[in-house]
């Protein structure tokens, strides 16, 4: 069976795990940069509690993908669960390093200003901080979302959702028929949900980042 | 705080000080000052000198660590910072102006925070950029970033000004623009002030800015010690020690001359006619006056020639080509720099002093400007010499209250102040 009657023969099949990988991914990151702006936010006004979100998450990162979905599955079980935590968690990094850098890089004598017109700490984070934050914070979330992408194929490992059960599946019965043809739709499919995100971004930036400050 | 109708309210700082944690030295040591409503002061010193740290303590930017804070005789020491400020108009260096708002934003900030109705403040918006001298239409969609460095200036103080604040607090604000718009921004700020009669607080590093800005000067050495303040005439001619003098710089009798108005002094009379009339009256008028000149105007009264008896001898009948024509005039606004910069580029040493519509209304020349000058400034010397006997017949009643006062409070008075 050559690729493309493969994917003609599979497409529903595989159109339904695309949509429950990039479904997943969508989701976690909104959790994700809900956390990490909020983490950002409360840490970004000292110098320890910064550093010590951003090597917190960067800690994170470091432990490989497989080992942390092994991990949690003794502590949620199988399934949505350990998937959504663990790309939650690998999501934060970018989102809450960028930004802390976004909302320290904020001009201070822009501040200074808002406070001095009376402005009180929310409407100040609300309307002065997080606006001009948000390039930044808006990047963090592009990168964690490629990051994501990959990841999320691992989570078929703990009987998550997505396209990495087709790659499983192709890598686990290597040398028949349609293994490599799974392995190759997997992966692909992936690229092209990145991708397709990536546009998406593109499209919240031009949407959402002010005409004042777009580069 | 009370309302005051968009007027200013007086200011009352008094043993203000500022401690920062670490620091061996208060930042601001007990700073006493009264400013009154409607006032322009001017604080000035030396880089560091806690200058910018005593205005940020008045909308409570830096929170002090002692002392009081009045305004408008209520004491806003303690009340909370943020409804303080929003009655506290507060513009600074390179305007401050949020980048990711339009001008219109910017400007309707405070006016949004507290709750005005769109339509108020749209009305409000057009209504200061008008004031401000920047055309509504055109501006009000910008982007600070679209914007001049003035004009980006003009917008902070239209923000500053936006709910009608009775204070404004300026933080060096022309002090990222180039000389000319400095210039030209000052000169706003002073009509501005001539409309709004606000209390304004300025700081500055730039003497010259102080005095053309000031109602008063406060020069402050470090820690924001008070070396002198007073009215810019009297830091000139009567500055009260060396460090003054110091700030004060050279050529202080010049300076000084930019604070006297050409209506302030003594302006002559010269002969004049008009061009419609006859030559034999212009002779006749010239004969009877006694001098060597006579002023010819135009038909709309201003001056157009100068003429001497000679050149009406050569004139033979006609006008058209006799005297020499009026080059640079100053109107009555002018201040006496701009006046003693006139007559000394004329070849004759006088300069003709023109109305509002540049209608002649006299002559000013060399002789009565340096009379002028010298009066002004023997009346700025006694004037000082006054007020200095004043200040130490006041500060001889305090010290003797305080002693009294302090015997009452056992202590705690006295431990205060070392």
């Amino acid at each position: 069976m050559s690729f493309w009657e493969y994917l003609a023969d599979r497409h529903q099949q595989l159109l339904a795990d695309a949509y429950q990988h990039a479904s997943a991914v969508f989701q976690c990151m909104v959790v994700a940069t809900l956390l990490g702006v909020l983490i950002g936010v409360a840490a970004y006004r000292s110098e320890w509690a910064g550093n010590l979100a951003t090597t917190a998450t960067a800690t994170v990162l470091t432990v490989p993908a497989l080992a942390l979905i092994g991990l949690l599955v003794p502590v949620v079980g199988l399934g949505v669960a350990p998937t959504v935590v663990a790309l939650t968690l690998y999501g934060l990094l970018p989102v809450v390093r960028n930004a802390i850098v976004g909302l320290r890089g904020v001009d201070p004598a822009l501040v200074d200003a808002a406070t001095g017109i009376g402005m009180s700490r929310p409407a100040r984070l609300l309307r002065v901080e997080l606006p001009l934050a948000w390039p930044p914070i808006l990047t963090g979330i592009r990168v964690s979302t490629q990051m994501l992408m990959g990841i999320a194929a691992i989570a078929a490992y703990a009987s998550g959702p997505g396209l990495g059960n087709v790659i499983f599946r192709g890598l686990a019965s290597l040398g028949s028929a349609n293994a490599l043809n799974q392995v190759l739709a997997g992966t692909l499919g992936i690229i092209m949900l990145a991708l397709l995100f990536d546009a998406a971004y593109v499209l919240i930036g031009r949407l959402t980042i002010p005409r004042g400050i777009r580069a | 705080m009370p309302e005051t109708d968009g007027h200013g309210a007086s200011i009352e700082l008094e043993n203000l000080t500022k401690r920062f944690p670490g620091g061996a030295q208060p930042a601001v040591d007990n700073v006493s000052m009264e400013i009154k409503a409607g006032e322009v002061v001017v604080l000035v010193g030396p880089s560091g000198c806690g200058k910018s740290t005593t205005l940020k303590m008045i909308n409570r930017l830096i929170e002090p660590t002692g002392g009081r804070i009045r305004m408008g005789g209520e004491d806003v020491t303690d009340i909370d910072p943020v409804g303080l400020r929003r009655k506290v108009g507060y513009a600074i260096q390179s305007a401050g102006l949020f980048p990711h708002m339009t001008v219109a934003q910017n400007i309707g900030l405070v006016p949004r925070m507290i709750g005005w109705p769109k339509a108020r403040i749209r009305e409000r918006t057009e209504e200061l950029l008008d004031l401000v001298g920047l055309d509504p239409g055109e501006f009000h969609g910008r982007y600070p970033r679209q914007l001049s460095g003035g004009q980006q200036q003009r917008v902070g103080v239209a923000r500053a000004l936006a709910a009608d604040p009775p204070v404004l607090l300026m933080d060096e604000p022309f002090g990222a623009v180039d000389p000319i718009t400095r210039d030209h921004l000052q000169d706003e700020l002073i009509r501005l002030q001539h409309e709004l009669h606000k209390t304004i607080v300025f700081v500055t590093h730039d003497f010259d800015e102080a005095i053309k800005l000031g109602d008063r000067i406060a020069v402050l050495r470090e820690r924001s010690h008070i070396a002198q303040f007073d009215t810019p005439e009297a830091i000139l001619t009567n500055p009260a020690d060396d460090f003054v003098s110091g700030f004060v710089g050279a050529g202080a009798a010049l300076k000084r001359l930019n604070l006297t108005r050409v209506r302030d002094v003594e302006i002559t009379d010269c002969p004049t006619v008009t061009v419609d009339d006859p030559l034999q009256q212009i002779f006749n008028r010239l004969r009877a006056a006694g001098t060597s000149e006579i002023l010819l105007l135009d038909r709309r009264g201003r001056p157009y020639k100068w003429l001497r008896r000679g050149d009406l001898m050569r004139a033979r009948g006609s006008l058209a080509r006799a005297g020499t024509l009026v080059h640079g005039t100053v109107t009555r606004d002018a201040t006496l720099r701009d006046a003693l910069e006139a007559v000394l580029t004329d070849s004759a040493g006088r300069v003709a002093v023109t109305g509002r519509h540049g209608e002649y209304t006299g002559v000013v020349d060399m002789e009565t400007l340096l009379n002028s000058v010298h009066d002004m400034l023997e009346a700025d010397r006694l004037d000082a010499l006054e007020h200095q006997h004043e200040l130490e017949e006041l500060r001889a009643a305090r010290t003797h209250a305080e002693q009294e006062g302090a015997e009452g409070v056992t202590g705690v008075g006295l431990g205060g102040r070392r």
